[in-house]
């Protein structure tokens, strides 16, 4: 493998920018592809598979002998609101391995002795987003019941495709959610996208047991994502 | 998905070492059959002295692995493994849990 490769490599993963590395088993030079390039048939099919699948495999493309080595970016979660669901919700999401981050304006909720050790910026959502947005890994989580705070960042997940989005709150609050959110230009099919009332219908009722259906349903978002489509979890 | 820390991610590894001067070569597990112990992409990073990160099969074949990247290391040439379970194979070592597994190791350039 060629070094520049390498370090090309590490600072996409680090970008979190999906990435395949194709090493040609003959000897031939490697090649690194970003998701989005354009690439030759027949390779192309391949390429979109493995991308889509995310299981790294050898392949025989024109006699050629390559291995197709895949790199998704490690799944996140932004939780939007700093509520005791939330608290529960961190510590359970990082057993199962995502990172986790917080956001809620509200400084009485987003306090550190609340959230020890976890990721949480006491800040609009608006603003936080723009330093660092939200991206097909993640799974966006709203959880503050108020508008101000939740609508937008519902909306940047629909936007840019979030594998999983979810949303706190009644059938009624979501009806007049879904109002708001159409205003802002999103289709029908974007906002069928949103998990509402959020979490699996287990019955959950305390805080743990409501954070163990939200996390059970990203990760059944997560590894039921419909490959066939660049944006979006299946329903 | 793997979502292992910076500071035990065989790729940076690999590039910290060949920064440091170091001579570098890096399996990665290509192929599998069975139960095999570690998924296809896994890499296991090697330096000219035998210093190893990573895992190609949780502890099985990893001895054969860094003996193979040593003499990769000095040729340059790279090579195709396959692995076994043991004693069914011309390997001393096998995979105990009876999967199979090719192993491409190669030099970092």
């Amino acid at each position: 493998m060629d070094r520049q490769i390498l370090t090309k490599l590490n600072a996409l993963r680090r970008a979190r920018q999906a990435a395949i590395l194709a090493t040609d088993l003959s000897g031939g030079p490697d090649r690194l592809i970003i998701e989005g390039d354009a690439v030759e048939s027949p390779l192309a099919d391949a390429v979109a598979s493995v991308f889509r699948s995310g299981k790294s495999s050898a392949v025989e493309i024109g006699g050629q002998s390559l291995f197709l080595n895949v790199h998704l970016p490690p799944p996140h979660i932004v939780i939007i609101g700093a509520v005791h669901i939330s608290q529960v919700l961190a510590q359970m999401a990082g057993l199962a391995g995502f990172d986790i981050r917080i956001i809620d304006p509200r400084t009485a909720f987003a306090t550190p002795e609340r959230f020890d050790g976890v990721d949480l910026i006491a800040d609009w959502p608006v603003d936080v987003l723009k330093e660092r947005p939200l991206d097909a890994y993640t799974a966006l989580v709203a959880v503050t019941h108020d508008p101000k705070i939740d609508d937008f960042p519902i909306a940047e997940a629909l936007k840019v495709g979030c594998f999983y989005v979810g949303a706190l709150g009644s059938r009624k609050t979501h009806a007049s959610r879904l109002e708001r959110l159409k205003h802002e230009g999103l289709t029908d099919a974007d906002l069928a996208r949103i998990h509402a009332p959020i979490g699996l219908p287990i019955g959950a009722s305390s805080p743990a047991e409501i954070a163990v259906a939200i996390l059970a349903e990203i990760i059944a978002a997560l590894r039921g994502r419909d490959v066939s489509s660049p944006k979006g979890d299946k329903r | 998905m793997t979502n292992i820390p910076e500071s035990l991610d065989p790729l940076v590894i690999a590039e910290e070492w060949s920064s440091a001067g170091r001579t570098v070569a890096l399996a990665t597990v290509v192929d599998t059959w069975g139960s095999a112990p570690r998924p296809t992409g896994s890499h296991l990073v090697i330096d000219g002295e035998g210093n190893f990160h990573g895992s190609v099969s949780g502890g099985c074949v990893e001895g054969a692995v860094i003996t193979e990247a040593l003499d990769v290391i000095e040729s340059g040439k790279a090579r195709m493994l396959e692995f076994g379970v043991a004693d069914e194979t011309a390997w001393r070592v096998g995979l105990s849990c009876g999967g199979r597994i090719r192993v491409y190791v190669e030099r970092l350039n």
